[in-house]
């Protein structure tokens, strides 16, 4: 089974130097890219299957498509990478940024060259201080060693790369808040159209993928688009994918597999089944703003046509193990506070919403529930559905909620019934 | 022109716009909150909602924001399908949730564009049982009252206050549900254009801090269409009134000139209308008073006597013509300095021979390059300042719509556009605000500003490029050059007729060019064109070198404070000089004391008239209520000492005069409907229908229902017996329409939303400009004074202004005053240390403290205009400065 993005990280803890790096086949894939075009880059990319990593899973060639280029594109472009990762239980960008930050660089080097950007930002998750200190000596070596800065490699052009560590708000991790964020501005999502490749950050041309996405790239550039497009399982897309599980599993960490591997081998195989005595009751498969899937799903492929069709969303690929000892209602809540306090305050649904969500579920966890409140809570996830707020934010939170609501829907009734929660006790 | 569909109905509408402009100017009923017809779509607040189709047979539709959708052919859509209602209700359920349940105390209450919404959304059951946010308040000075708990996060304040009229000192902050509106510290907020927010807010969180003082409901107030009397430019305002009292000033809508936003000398600068000071009764010095201080005067002038006449720029057009026809032309002067008449003089000049056009305060927004001459306009004529920040934005703006960001996209555009304006450029002789969004600036003394802008005039007359040279002139003609509309800035700040003709001739050199070139003046006071236009025999040094070759003449002084106009020495003369003096005004000041006879004047509150702005647009004013006193219009009493009559004559009687005797005055007589005007039977009235307290507002004074007042001069009644419909554009005494109570109520009297009333936008332009006009005018570049110290006028929004000064509120904002100086020019002048400095000139002389602003130009100093220490002082001065 290949591993590309994983396979050369140390176990050590330490970085791959860029020595380390260039041994393991390091900067060939970037080699290859400058002696094509721009357009030819982007062919391959789009024959790769490459589906953004963020969570969204859009197709990335045809995401950079949407760059004006030639001669009468704006002179000024930009290229961002998106490392804010505060998706709760999730961190899988951390991995591969500490493990191997030029693998990170080279893939945003050749992205940067296909879309005409001279200028690019890795913006970085506040709290990941061991990434941005083992970035900043990646983008050092990098820049020595020609890299980055003018005609790089002797062919003309030329990028910088500059490190952007955030003050730590969930909704940077939104591309549109996170450029407002990028320019100094309040972190609030921007209405699209238009989309970042026409307008992005300082309104030029712009585009944002994932950390993973950026990892990607080397190797489908090395090896070629069938090549990518082998390693996977899925019928949607190319490549492998970073798998994770967290809570009361055997093993919870991360793992690098083809994309479209089921479900139930992540959680049985590799995260080794559930710890003695606890049993699973539900998970989040791709982070805290994905719907709850059950046991019944364990034969899905985890990708992103297979997981939306079982009414989740595959989202960053790292489950959220909930076992039968913890209160579903109590992990809303504990959810539910989380994005009501990371709401921007822009829109009124999100704004105004997810706090009284919180709140009704804090007086459900606390005895306090009333017979209405499942109604209301029902027509917040309604109220908070996709369209109706200004961003992704309030839509996200509703997914665990609705989805509890569908599948726990006993515990919420209990607790409101015996004015407590049964697993406090 | 496109088709839409709103609930299966088709319409069409103009291309560009959103569906809830479109929907709004249909006449179609839609609540919103974040979206302004000024500020454009953020959909932020998602109270548009409606659901959206694709097509016919799309039966499911999904909910979409109405501001944020295109009106495109074909777009479809419905606002009463059940899932839009329900959403919409939801949503003000949401905005409710922390709404502090204290309409009854609140001074927004029953014009509040969030009741009006919740009711149009249906919201009315309350199930949020949670504790509220609660936010703390700030003290932001003496103008605006702030209570954020009301606050339901429209974004609409930051929006104006900084993204629309360039502010810095106020916020947004924090996050989730603590967004908190405010300043980053308590403290006054700096904009001039503050009080917008007022209007802007949908609901109580900013409030008029002066209306509380004397808080009426809405509709308990009587209201009128007025004009601002705080500058030239003649803002269309609306003035309410009850027990006597002038409560507020609000904006009344006018698509020509301030559209939907006033600043805040004007809407706070009401308060001497309230004042003590204010004269009441007609008296006669240490005599009589009331009607026999009036028929005194009747006999005094029965008598014969010579007569000198001295009229006021701060007068109605009424006013000043039946003065002129009192005394007779040769006699009437105009009350203003020698320099004054001169430079306002000039500006008519070049607007009546020259070749350019002046645009209306509306269309200065829409020129794309300007060069301002001379003129601090933020502190003279503010909304022009505020109208200059709009234009700064086109070219920049051209950018995002060249990649088809639509024109309402207002944050698209804004991150497209950035920090970018202009191309504007200052040459002025101190630093002033707009420099915040100039591309460059230059600061100098008259002479130096005169050299540069003729040889900017010169550059663009000579043509080609010269695009090689960086100097300031350079750029300035590259620019205005290379401009599809430019627009030139001036006025009478710096007292130079050189620098408005200069001012002329860059615009004339600009019009040869072939450009769609403005030129806009802002002259000193609210009437001043409409002064030059009357025309006088000179001005108020005139009229006292007149009295002094020919004593003993009554005087007839209009409105005008000689001690504001002159210096003290040269007033006592004219006084001294003149045998009787009738002085009609409105406050008491210094020339009250020396006059023999007192008519007192009706301030904008009480009486009518015509003004005539800087555009040169006749508009007309009406009285707000009829004070319990002596107090009238000049020109009733003007009118009733000319015809020794008991009364005086209907108010059209006398415009019809005055437009058959005044050629340029013609088209007055048509500028708003008659006084025998009706809608069926009905005249319009100055008070709503829901009007508390008619028959007993006097009660405890006498339980006999009065006789309600008569107004004879207008088609306004001052009760709120009348008819309740639209009245004509000119004469909408308030903004209210079934369901919309609030100032929002506004979008039922346009055409579109944003665009003209209904009836079209009132006032007439009086002066054109002719294809065969002048473009050049004759410069003298005024280097007489050579080696003496410039002392120039510096201008302030707060306290520049005669009777605005005197209300309290801008009281609280008024600056000690201070001479500016940079420290080249003390050096020079061997000045050191602390302490004041007096600057003379033989024949005047001023000792004021001093403040160091290497800003100001060497050789010049520069003095506070029309403050209380500065007063009567003759703009420019040339002598010398030494430690007092």
């Amino acid at each position: 089974m290949e591993k590309p993005l994983t396979e050369h990280i140390k176990n050590d803890g330490t970085p791959l130097s860029l020595k380390e790096y260039e041994a393991k086949g390091g900067y060939e894939g970037l080699k290859k890219a400058l002696k094509m075009t721009p357009a030819e880059v982007l062919t391959v990319v789009k024959d790769s299957k490459l589906r953004g990593r963020g969570g969204a899973g859009f197709p990335t060639g045809m995401k950079w498509s949407f760059v004006p280029m030639g001669d009468n594109a704006p002179p000024v472009k930009y290229l961002v990478a998106n490392g804010d990762e505060m998706e709760p239980g999730t961190f899988k960008d951390r991995l591969l940024i500490e493990g191997n930050p030029h693998q990170l660089i080279e893939g945003m080097i050749i992205s940067a060259y296909t879309i005409g950007a001279n200028m690019s930002y890795i913006f970085l998750r506040w709290a990941y201080h061991l990434a941005a200190k083992r970035v900043l000596a990646a983008l050092d070596e990098a820049y020595k060693a020609g890299y980055l800065g003018k005609n790089i490699l002797g062919s003309g052009y030329s990028l910088d790369m500059d490190l952007h560590t955030s003050v730590g708000r969930y909704i940077c991790g939104e591309e549109t808040a996170l450029l407002n964020a990028l320019e100094g501005k309040r972190a609030n999502p921007r209405n699209k159209p238009p989309f970042p490749q026409v307008s992005g950050l300082f309104g030029k041309p712009t585009i944002v993928n994932n950390i993973e996405t950026y990892c990607n790239i080397p190797h489908i550039l090395a090896k070629g688009a069938e090549w990518y497009i082998s390693i996977s399982k899925s019928e949607g897309g190319g490549g492998t994918k970073l798998y994770g599980a967290s809570g009361k599993v055997k093993n919870p960490a991360i793992w690098e597999l083809p994309l479209g591997t089921t479900l139930g081998e992540i959680i049985e195989e590799h995260a080794g089944g559930m710890q003695d005595g606890y049993k699973l009751r539900g998970l989040l498969p791709g982070g805290a703003s994905t719907d709850f899937l059950t046991p019944d799903h364990f034969n899905i492929k985890m990708d992103f046509e297979e997981v939306a069709k079982a009414g989740s969303r595959m989202g960053t690929g790292t489950i959220i193990v909930m076992d039968d000892k913890t209160c579903p209602v109590g992990m809303c809540l504990n959810l539910e506070q989380f994005f009501a306090q990371e709401s921007c305050g822009w829109c009124t649904p999100c704004r105004e919403g997810l706090p009284w969500t919180a709140k009704i579920l804090l007086a459900l966890e606390e005895g306090r529930g009333k017979p209405e409140d499942i109604d209301h809570l029902t027509f917040q996830t309604h109220y908070n559905a996709p369209g109706n707020t200004f961003c992704a934010l309030a839509p996200g939170a509703m997914e665990p909620l609705q989805s509890a609501l569908k599948y726990f829907r006993e515990d919420f009734e209990e607790h409101i019934h015996t004015h407590q929660c049964k697993y406090k006790h | 022109m496109a088709k839409i569909y709103v609930d299966n109905i088709e319409y069409e509408v103009p291309d560009g716009k959103n569906m809830l402009e479109a929907c709004t100017s249909l006449g179609l009923d839609l609540p919103y909150f974040c979206w302004h017809p000024k500020m454009h779509s953020v959909g932020a607040c998602r109270q548009c909602a409606v659901m959206s189709y694709r097509d016919e047979n799309d039966t499911r539709g999904r909910i979409t924001m109405a501001c944020m959708l295109d009106a495109n052919d074909g777009t479809r859509i419905s606002i009463n399908a059940q899932p839009a209602k329900d959403f919409r209700a939801g949503n003000i359920e949401s905005l409710m949730i922390n709404h502090p349940h204290d309409c009854a105390v609140c001074d927004e209450g029953g014009e509040c564009h969030l009741q009006d919404m919740t009711v149009m959304s249906g919201h009315n059951y309350r199930r949020y049982r949670f504790q509220k946010r609660t936010h703390n308040n700030q003290d932001l000075g003496p103008f605006i009252n702030h209570e954020m708990n009301r606050c339901i996060q429209c974004y609409r304040c930051v929006r104006f206050y900084n993204d629309y009229a360039g502010g810095g000192d106020f916020g947004v902050f924090a996050s989730s549900g603590r967004v908190y509106f405010g300043r980053s510290e308590e403290g006054t907020l700096e904009s001039e254009f503050s009080g917008n927010l007022v209007e802007v807010c949908p609901t109580g969180v900013f409030t008029d801090k002066t209306l509380h003082k004397h808080y009426t409901r809405k509709w308990d107030l009587t209201s009128a269409p007025s004009i601002c009397q705080g500058c030239s430019v003649g803002c269309n305002i609306l003035t309410s009134e009850r027990y006597g009292k002038l409560r507020r000033v609000m904006t009344r809508f006018n698509g020509d000139v301030n559209g939907y936003f006033l600043c805040d000398r004007g809407r706070f600068g009401y308060e001497y209308v309230n004042d003590e000071q204010r004269l009441t009764r007609a008296a006669q010095k240490d005599q009589n008073s009331g009607t026999d201080a009036f028929s005194a005067m009747k006999d005094h002038l029965a008598s014969n006597p010579k007569l000198i006449g001295i009229g006021s720029p701060r007068a109605s057009l009424e006013s000043n013509f039946l003065l002129k026809q009192l005394v007779g032309a040769d006699n009437f002067y105009n009350g203003v300095s020698a320099i004054e008449n001169e430079v306002v003089n000039e500006v008519l000049n070049v607007l009546v021979k020259g070749n350019v056009r002046t645009p209306s305060l509306a269309e200065i927004e829409t020129y794309d390059t300007v060069f301002v001459l001379g003129e601090d306009v933020t502190n003279t004529s503010p909304m022009i300042a505020l109208a200059l920040r709009q234009a700064a934005k086109n070219l920049p703006k051209e950018k995002a719509f060249a990649l088809k960001i639509q024109h309402w996209n207002d944050a698209a555009i804004r991150e497209v556009v950035q920090d970018e304006k202009g191309p504007f450029y200052l040459a002025t002789p101190y630093a002033t605000k707009l420099e915040e969004i100039a591309t460059s600036s230059v600061h100098g003394n008259t002479k130096s500003l005169v050299q540069l802008s003729s040889k900017v005039a010169d550059l663009i007359s000579k043509g080609g490029d010269h695009q090689e040279d960086n100097d300031f002139a350079y750029r300035v003609a590259n620019a205005l050059t290379l401009s599809k509309k430019p627009l030139i800035v001036s006025g009478c700040g710096m007292m130079s007729k050189e620098i408005i003709r200069c001012a002329a001739n860059i615009a004339g050199a600009l019009r040869n060019a072939g450009k769609e070139v403005g030129v806009v003046f802002s002259v000193p006071e609210v009437n001043s064109l409409g002064m030059a236009l009357l025309g006088s025999a000179g001005s108020l040094d005139d009229a006292i070198l007149q009295t002094e070759k020919e004593s003993g003449m009554t005087s007839i002084v209009l409105e005008t404070d000689l001690f504001f106009r002159t210096n003290s020495q040269k007033a006592n003369s004219f006084f001294e000089h003149s045998g009787k003096t009738i002085l009609i005004d409105s406050l008491e000041n210094n020339s009250t004391p020396n006059a023999d006879f007192i008519l007192p004047a009706g301030t904008f509150a009480e009486s009518s008239g015509t003004m005539i702005n800087n555009e040169g647009r006749a508009q007309r004013f009406y009285q707000v209520f009829k004070p319990n006193n002596d107090i009238k219009s000049s020109w009733a009493w003007l009118d009733m000492l000319m015809h020794q009559a008991e009364k005086e004559r209907n108010f059209d009687a006398i415009v019809e005069e005055m437009a058959n005797s005044v050629n340029a005055f013609q088209p007055i007589s048509g500028l708003a409907p008659h006084a025998d005007f009706r809608i069926g039977t009905q005249k319009i009235p100055r008070a709503s229908h829901r009007f508390s307290g008619r028959t007993s507002m006097n009660a405890d004074v006498n339980v006999h229902e009065p006789k309600p007042p008569v107004d004879e001069d207008s088609p306004l009644s001052f009760t709120m017996e009348g008819y309740h419909g639209k009245a004509p554009s000119s004469d909408i005494p308030f903004f209210w329409s079934p369901g919309w109570n609030s100032v929002q109520s506004i979008n039922k009297y346009q055409i579109e939303v944003g665009g003209p009333l209904h009836g079209g936008n009132p006032g007439i332009r009086l002066i054109e400009p002719s294809e065969s006009g002048v473009s050049s005018f004759e410069v003298n570049d005024g280097s007489a004074d050579n080696g003496k110290i410039e002392a120039l006028p510096s201008w302030f929004i707060f306290g520049s202004g005669e009777l605005t000064a005197k209300s309290q509120a801008i009281m609280k904002r008024i600056e000690p005053a201070i001479i500016s100086v940079s420290s080249a020019t003390l050096k020079n002048s061997g000045i050191e240390g602390n302490g004041k400095i007096t600057i003379n000139s033989g024949e005047q002389k001023l000792t004021l403290p001093y403040k160091v602003d290497e800003n100001v130009p060497a050789g010049v100093v520069l003095i506070p205009y029309g403050l209380a220490d500065t007063m009567g002082i003759t703009f420019p001065i040339y002598g010398n400065i030494s430690m007092d």
